[in-house]
């Protein structure tokens, strides 16, 4: 079979939840629900509302995601 | 999510892969010289109704035959037709059925009439990389360990794997978590259990392991042209060792 990888989609975050959470309004206008990649969460990446992220998305739950990576 | 199965899912996903296996034997003894690919596809669909089986590639995403025959420099995918196999070709024939609802999926690569050595030697180390991939599907193990020892024997053979395209888990649909691919790290991913079915496929390629999709959107081709095959089996995790539902004979 074919191989089915994340899509990465750029968003914004528009509100922190517990357990390093957010949720993440996509430049489609879609929001969806994301954690924070172990990556960034060993190197200490802080995540504010506002902060534009990217988002892995699964091709099976388009509702939630991962995030990779925090725009400066 | 990783669907485990019951012993009375297995029962039906013994069928189900021994039909495919034999099917894909019958196949195999009318490939010579001069025998069109429409014409195995044929020999196939036939097969699955005798055995009270459905196709399962005929009319996923689209699809429009019951087998894929994938000549030479095609990988996988290939679309039966009025192709006429000649002496020195290679084909790769796939097939999946299902079973009162449950799939087998299963792939053999055929020489047409005499085949260069080289070739000779592509099938058989596609063949026994595919062995060494069952060898590691045993309880405890990580599904990565698959792939990594099937990499790992085609690399040191000179050629090389397909990363684009993956086996998969298999049940009640063909398609199921995990993806299985053919090369990486050890110790990665989902702990293999009893119960779960895994379909492993390597493909590999005698040149460079990249590939391309011809315009038909489905028949996937070498990158530089050169030949490539491609063996797949069914397979179950049971305590004793992984259980091959689909060779026969």
């Amino acid at each position: 079979m074919a191989k089915e990888e994340a899509i990465s989609v750029e968003g914004t975050v528009i509100e922190a939840l517990p357990n390093a959470s957010f949720r993440v309004e996509l430049e489609n206008k879609h929001v969806v629900l994301a954690h924070v990649s172990g990556k960034m969460r060993m190197n200490f990446i802080r995540i504010l509302p506002g902060d534009r992220v990217t988002v892995e998305l699964s091709p099976y739950d388009l509702n939630r995601g991962r995030i990779t990576y925090r725009f400066k | 999510m990783i669907t485990i199965k019951t012993e009375s899912e297995l029962k039906l996903m013994r069928v189900s892969g021994r039909v495919v296996g034999e099917a894909l034997l019958e196949i195999g003894r009318r490939i010579r010289p001069g025998v069109t690919t429409q014409e195995l596809d044929r020999l196939a669909a036939e097969y699955l109704k005798k055995n009270d089986c459905t196709p399962a590639f005929l009319g996923y995403h689209g699809y429009p035959a019951t087998i894929c025959t994938s000549v030479n420099e095609q990988v996988v995918h290939g679309i039966p037709g009025k192709r006429v196999l000649e002496e020195g070709d290679i084909v790769g024939i796939d097939l999946g059925a299902f079973f009162k609802g449950y799939c087998g999926d299963s792939a053999r690569t055929f020489g047409v009439g005499k085949v260069s050595r080289e070739i000779e030697k592509l099938l058989d180390v596609t063949r026994k990389a595919l062995d060494l991939g069952i060898d590691q599907v045993k309880v405890g193990n990580r599904i990565s360990d698959i792939g990594h020892a099937i990499q790992n024997f085609v690399e040191t053979e000179g050629f090389s794997v397909v990363k684009d395209y993956v086996g998969h888990g298999i049940g009640q649909a063909m398609h199921e978590e995990p993806q299985i691919p053919n090369y990486g790290q050890p110790h990665q991913g989902a702990r293999i259990v009893e119960g779960m079915c895994l379909a492993l496929e390597p493909m590999v390629n005698l040149g460079v392991d990249e590939v391309k999709v011809l315009e038909d959107s489905w028949t996937v081709v070498t990158k530089d042209g050169k030949f490539s095959a491609h063996f797949e089996d069914t397979i179950a995790v049971l305590a004793e060792g992984p259980e091959n539902l689909t060779r026969v004979g």
